[in-house]
This record gives C-alpha cells, structure tokens and sequence, in this order.
C-alpha cells in the first residue's frame, strides 16, 4: 500500500503549526484509523475527541481537506491523492490539537425551550407514525456540530454567537414545534434570541449534516414561515393571545410534574 | 462538608458518574427528590456508549401481542441469563420497564408507532414476544438525547470531559466523594457527595476486538472494587455474534440483531444455512426444524416456530465459532450474514435505515446486494459490583451502582434489549436508592485527603519516569492476551497463563512514561486507564478459570456442560492494597428464588 503525508494542525489557543506524519496506508482504513497509528507511534500526546468509531455519537468531527467531517467516517481511499490536511473545526475556540472548546452548542442547548405534553393518559399517549415521522428526522441529529462550524454567520463572524443559535439548534427547535404532543410556543424565541433571520438559506449545513437530515428544507424554511406568520399576521397574533398560553422557559416547563 | 481541598471543589448531594442512560435517568430521579446533583462525564454530554444500541428496549407492554406480559419477560430474562441472575432484579426489570419507557415519551421520546398510534415493538433474540420499543434502528440514540434533554431543561451541573480517578471515603468507610481531572487542561478537581451513583458502563476496550468505545474501559468496576465493594459474575462477558470483521474501517461495528428478526440468515462458506445444526434440546420444542417453517414464522408467528438464528446471542456465537473453526468461515475469519437474497433492496432499506446507511458510506457495501462478513466480538459484560436489587446499593454505605456497570440483572447472558430498558429502571432505582439514604441522615461526614492525594500521586507518576514504556504498547499487548486467553471459548491452560500475565501487566503498568504535557492528553489518559483495565482484567480471568463449566457468556471447551452446582453461585471478587493489591475471589450464592416465581420458569422448562 501507498504512503502517505498527514498534516495535522498541533497546537492550543496560543497558537500552533502544522505537523507532518508519514503513514503507509492499509486496506480499509478511515482517517481516525490513521490518527490513532500516529498516536500510538510517533505521538502520544495528539489530541483528538472520539468515541463510539461507528458514525453515531459524532465526536470526531474535524476539518479534512478543509471541509468538516467524521473522522471515523471517512476512509483514507476516497481522498484526493497527495497530502491529507487536518485542522480543528474553525468555529470554536481550540483546546489542543484536533480538539475544539464546542461548549457554545451546549449553552445555546440550556435555553431551548422544553417539549410542554399534556399529561399522559392511561396507558400511553396515542401517535401515528405519520404524525411523529417529521421530528424524527430532527432526532436522528448526532451532535457532531458540522453544521454549526459550516455556517458562515458564526464561522466568520464571531459575535454573531451572541445572537444566533446556528442550524442544530434550528433542527431542534423544529423538532419541538412539529412535535405531536407539544403545546408550547417558541415562534418568537426563534426570531428574538435564536436569530433565525441571519440564515440566508445556503444549504451549507444540509451538504454537511451526516445523517443527510434535510435541515433547510424541512426545518429551517419552515420555521422561518412560522414566524412570518406568527410576527407579521395580525389576526394570527391577536389569535395567538387570545387562545394561546404564554410561552413557558424550560425552567417552568420542567418542573412541570411527572405522572 | 468542609474540606481543605487544594483543588477545584464542589459539593454535591448526590454525585453521578458517567452520563449514559442509567446515570441521566438517576440524575433526573434525584433531582425529582429535590437533591442538589452533579454528572461528572469523561465525555462530552450526549456522547454515551448508550448511543451505540440500535434494536430497542424490551418492556411487556403487550402492544403488539397482547399474550405479553412481566412474567414472561421475566422468564425470558431468566432463561438468556442460565438462572444465574439476581432474580429479584429481573423480576424489578420485567415489571417496571413498561412505564419507564412510556415516561420518556413525556420526555420528547418519539419511538416507531403500530396501526393504531401505540409503541410499536419488534421481535428480538431470546425474547418470546415481539417486545422492543424502537426507533428504526438508532433507539440508543433516542433514549441518550431523551434524558440528556430532561436533564438539561432541569438545570442539572454536568461535568464535561472530567475523568474521575478514585473514590473517597470519609473516616469510617463511607463514600464521600470523588477525585478527577479535567481533560481540557489536566487539573485536578475533588467533589465531596452524600451519595455517589456509579454508572460508567463496560470493560470492552481490554478485549482487541470490541464494539466498545473507548470509554468502556471499567472505570466504574475498578473503582468501586478499590473502594470495598464486590464484583460477581465478571467471567460472564457477551460476545456479539454479528460484529463486521471485514473491511477493517468497520471492523467491531456490530449488525443489529434486527437484521436476523427481519429474516437475515447466517450461511458458512458453502451457502449452507447452517444454524440448524446448533440448536439446543434446551430450545428445540419452540425453534423450526426446516427453512420452509421458519421462514413461515416471519409473517405470522403462529404459523411456524422460531427460525434458529433468533436463539440467544451466546448460542448463535457459539455456532458461528464452530463454524469457523471447522473451515467453513469466510475469507477473513467470520460467516456471512445475508439479508440481501431474502428481502427486497426496498424493504431493507426502509427498516434498517442506518445500517444499511453506515455500510454503505464507510466500507462501501451494499447490504440489499451482497452478504455481511461477520464474527463474534466483545459487547457487553454481565458481571459488575453487586447491588441490592431494590436500592441499587453496594457493600459499601453511600455507593450505588447501575446499567452495565452494576451486576446480577443479567446472569450469565443478556438478551438483546433488556439492556436499555436496565438503564432506565437501575438507573431510576439508584437515584431514589441514593436519596432514600441521604433521608436516612447517616451520610459521610469527612473526605479523606489522603486519599486524594495518593490518586493524585499515582495519576502524576509517569510524567516523572523518564524510559519507561509506551502506555499504548502495554494497551495493545493486553489486548492482545485478553483476546486469546480469556475470548469467546476459554480453557484452563490459557486462562491460567492470563492471570500469570496480569501481574506481568502490572508490573509493566507500573513503569509507564507519559510524553507531552497534563492538556488533552490521550496518552496521559490512557495510563490513568490501565490500572482499571487490569483490574477488571484480573477478575474476568480469576472468574473464569474457576467457573469450570459452560453457563451463558462463559464458554469452556474443557468443561463444555453446565454443573448443577455452580448454578447456585456467583464468584465475588474483593481486594485489598489499590489496585494492584490482592483480590479475593469467594463463592457467593445466587438469590434463592421464591416459588410462585419459580413456578413461572417451570412452566417453562
């Protein structure tokens, strides 16, 4: 088999260089395979974040080539010839290495509004497959943040993470607006602190998303109607005080009891 | 609690280690009670070996046969497990697993739904019914971004990629809480707790091949056994039967178990559909005798028996081996798992989505074209610390154990979805087992500095050795012998030569140099794993060579048949020193089981 020159980004938030690793490829491999050669080699101390190696817990991802992807999820042989380049995803802060600091998602996880069900009747809420098929397409999500460090509003614009949730959170928030059993409201938490409006819809996320959720068309677009709807149409917003409860934070709406 | 701690320090009612299933679900239990808790994760949140199941969680919910019901889960949970379970454990699991799946949908759970809007449930190995709630095939998935939502919306403190190194005691034995480290930047950090909840999953990353991610590396079994509790039933390790051995960039990624319940078939080098030939007297009165009857029972299971490669996990491991070893395996060590001839590319795609989806990209094969390569590979351990059944309480006052770390719930063998649906009633129980005891007042009342630092010391020693070994040379190597000497079919001469080995380990383990600096370090991180490793090691090997018979995970080619005596005992193990101090390994009896319970399994037999 081929060698081949990987040159991975070593370094933490004051700064680093590439480095240069000669590998001799083998059949089947996928980068994280050849990373960890290069750890149990030449560097122990490469840091990289994985866990499951299998495409379903989305730790891995890492800029390849400059373009963000599962490293366990991409195999050497359908690089281009030459040089392999890995760099840490560009959106978030690093921490050493391949290993970025993706606290931001979480932050921006701890102010999404919660589901708010009614209470479950005797023996189990009633839902059809046709009814909960549109969220589950959101909950296959991994978390890998690929779609959060394409998105050029905070790729290239850093404080825009002020005011802009990015699309995982776009996904999640359709998730629970499309949810059979939710009663909550959360049209003008997407457009006031979400910043929905800032996505002009250049599908950068779908071509990254690795469960090939269609995030711009089934939850961005739709969400966006949503809100025009509920924002500008006055009879909906009449309609919407009157027979609509007001918006619960996820901190009431957890505390809701548990039968 | 006051402490005099030099490091980082938080206070916790109930501290939670590990944030897979069982520990979000005590987590959200204890927080229920009113208690102030922490999740220390050597992940990121969300992250969870949990993700990795794909087939469901069993619970006799009785929505798809309504002839379901606990006592036949029960049944069918003691039979996959040889009898060697904790009995009351499986009796908890049966009974209660239908209302902790349907709370999670009050949680955001959205689970694959049957005509009329109920759970649907899908027919798995070992299990009578058709009995696991799912999604497609990523359930693990839903469960993990269920409870790690729940968790999130009610405010609970999570600690992120924090490894914990050792439990701490207060002066008369109590825990009282934790040492870690941050892995961002190698600090050290302490948590003191009334009640600390163990919940930090596997031990496969000591095998060489292994669906396990790299966090399965017995933390939670080596600490809890250097704090004073027991470990039974370590010898009891499951072997997946479908793992892929080939192409290498798939290789321990296992094959759901769904793909047989929708009519995969498992064929030798010569086509043969050969699961037949294994069928045990045990299961011959409920398996088909012919292709042309179990292919019948896939439309209705009343027109024919079960197909022989839904049997349980260990018999279908146990043939594919025999198989292999007789010369009939494909090219690269394993049989072939073929759906591709028995369903249309349509239908495979549309019930095994992701599977089809991940072969597909990552080794390119099309499994609605050509046969799977697969072989056995290490999944899970059954053995774990020992537990009340009803507390999830250990030996020792103030530590509490649940999911795939704790013990007994499984026997000898576990069925496939019986491991979720663990999480969610252990993990519930440990939570209102910690709180119970912290109502109980008699809580630790000290934190032993002591032993904080002596971790601390230990975990700092191979940066100051200059020429010894590579941590990842010792991890391959022990690898390497844990596969060979303590795999799938174990023997005395190889399992004795283990535990020989072990000490060698030890003492290699013991000379370890780390490169780099204390930031996100993987090699540092690696030598803080080995001592668990071994450890855990030690007890799987121990277990094994004296369990001279052949009982569900435990399979010996020198003692092929089960013995009636060692069905009345679990082994449990103890040590004393740190780890690597002398373990005691002693026969502890297995839970005798009450008649009107006993009289379900009769029935059975």
């Amino acid at each position: 088999m081929t060698d081949v020159t990987m040159k991975v980004w070593r370094g933490d938030a004051s700064g680093g260089a590439f480095e240069n690793y000669s590998v001799t490829q083998q059949e089947g491999e996928v980068v994280l395979d050849v990373i960890h050669r290069i750890q149990a080699t030449e560097a122990p101390d490469l840091a990289c974040r994985w866990n499951c190696k299998a495409g379903k817990c989305g730790s891995c991802a890492v800029e390849v080539n400059g373009k963000p992807r599962l490293m366990c999820m991409t195999r050497m042989d359908t690089l281009p010839e030459g040089p392999v380049t890995l760099t840490p995803m560009k959106t978030f802060p690093i921490i050493r290495d391949l290993v970025t600091d993706v606290s931001f998602n979480y932050a921006m996880a701890e102010k999404v509004p919660a589901l708010l069900p009614p209470p479950m009747p005797e023996g189990g809420y009633v839902m059809f497959q046709e009814d909960v098929e549109r969220s589950q397409e959101f909950r296959k999500c991994i978390e890998c943040f690929m779609c959060q460090d394409v998105c050029h509003v905070i790729r290239d614009h850093e404080d825009n993470k002020q005011h802009y949730a990015g699309p995982r959170f776009f996904i999640r928030t359709a998730e629970l607006e499309m949810h059979p059993l939710d009663t909550n409201d959360r049209r003008e938490f997407v457009r006031e602190e979400m910043g929905l409006g800032y996505c002009n819809i250049t599908k950068c996320c779908t071509e990254v998303c690795p469960e090939h959720i269609k995030i711009t068309d089934n939850a961005i677009i739709p969400l966006k109607e949503r809100v025009v709807d509920a924002h500008y149409d006055p009879v909906a917003w009449l309609g919407r005080k009157i027979r609509r409860k007001t918006k619960m934070s996820s901190t009431e709406a957890a505390v809701q009891p548990a039968p | 609690m006051t402490t005099n701690s030099p490091y980082e320090h938080h206070e916790y009612d109930v501290l939670i280690i590990g944030a897979g299933g069982a520990g979000l679900r005590a987590a959200i239990e204890a927080k229920q009670r009113g208690l102030k808790v922490g999740i220390v994760t050597k992940s990121l949140l969300g992250k969870a070996h949990t993700v990795m199941a794909e087939g469901g969680m069993a619970a006799a919910m009785g929505n798809v046969y309504s002839e379901d019901n606990w006592m036949v889960h029960f049944r069918d949970t003691m039979r996959g497990g040889k009898y060697l379970n904790n009995y009351r454990m499986a009796e908890l699991h049966a009974k209660e697993a239908p209302d902790r799946v349907r709370e999670l949908e009050q949680w955001g759970a959205l689970f694959d739904r049957t005509k009329d809007g109920k759970i649907l449930q899908r027919d798995f190995g070992g299990h009578r019914y058709a009995r696991l709630a799912h999604v497609g095939d990523r359930t693990g998935l839903e469960l993990i971004r269920t409870l790690q939502q729940k968790v999130v919306s009610m405010g609970t403190d999570v600690f992120m990629e924090c490894k914990v190194l050792q439990l701490v005691h207060d002066s008369s034995g109590r825990v009282a809480g934790c040492v870690a480290y941050w892995r961002a930047n190698g600090e050290f950090v302490t948590f003191s707790a009334k009640a600390v909840i163990m919940a930090t999953g596997g031990v496969g990353k000591s095998w060489k091949f292994t669906s396990n991610s790299w966090e399965g590396t017995g933390d939670g079994h080596a600490m809890a056994l250097w704090a004073g509790a027991k470990l039974i039933d370590m010898e009891c390790v499951q072997f997946h039967p479908t793992g892929m051995v080939w192409p290498l960039s798939v290789r321990g990624l296992l094959v759901t178990e769904g793909v047989r319940g929708d009519g995969g078939v498992l064929r030798n080098s010569e086509g043969k559909r050969f699961m037949f030939d294994y069928v045990a007297d045990m299961f011959r009165a409920e398996t088909a005798d012919s292709e042309a009857e179990a292919d019948r029972w896939y439309d209705d299971h009343t027109a024919g028996r079960r197909p022989p490669e839904l049997l349980p996990r260990d018999e279908v491991a146990r043939a594919i081996n025999a198989e292999v070893k007789a010369g009939r395996g494909s090219p690269h060590g394993g049989v072939f798992l073929d759906i591709a001839t028995r369903r249309s590319a349509e239908v495979i795609r549309r019930r095994l989505p992701s599977m089809y989806h991940q072969f597909m990209e990552l080794a390119g094969v099309d499994i609605t074209r050509e046969a799977m390569e697969i072989g056995p590979t290490l999944h899970y351990i059954m053995g774990g610390v020992q537990v009340d059944a009803e507390t999830a309480g250990t030996a020792v006052p103030g530590l509490f154990a649940a999911g795939e770390v704790a013990g007994g719930m499984h026997g000898a063998n576990r069925l496939g979805g019986n491991s979720l649906s663990d999480l969610i009633v252990f993990g519930k129980r440990a939570g209102a087992g910690a709180a119970d005891y912290i109502a109980g007042g008699d809580v630790a009342n000290g934190f032993d500095q002591g032993e904080v630092e002596s971790a601390v010391r230990e975990a700092l020693a191979p940066f100051t050795r200059e020429n010894g070994e590579n941590p990842y040379d010792i991890h391959r190597d022990l690898q390497e012998m844990m596969q060979a000497n303590v795999g799938i079919i174990r023997t005395a001469s190889e399992v004795e030569e283990a535990i020989t080995k072990l000490e060698e380990f030890t003492e290699r383990v013991q000379n370890i140099s780390v490169k780099g600096g204390r930031a996100y370090n993987p090699g540092w991180n690696l030598a803080t794993d080995l001592p668990s490793m071994l450890t855990v090691s030690k007890t799987t090997a121990r277990g094994a060579n004296l369990r001279k018979e052949s009982r569900g995970g435990h399979t010996r080619e020198d003692f092929p048949g089960t013995d009636v005596n060692l069905a009345k005992v679990n082994f449990s193990h103890s040590i004393t020193g740190g780890w690597a101090g002398e373990i005691t390994t002693v026969e502890s009896p297995v839970l005798e089981i009450p008649a009107e319970l006993k009289s379900l399994l009769e029935e059975a037999k």
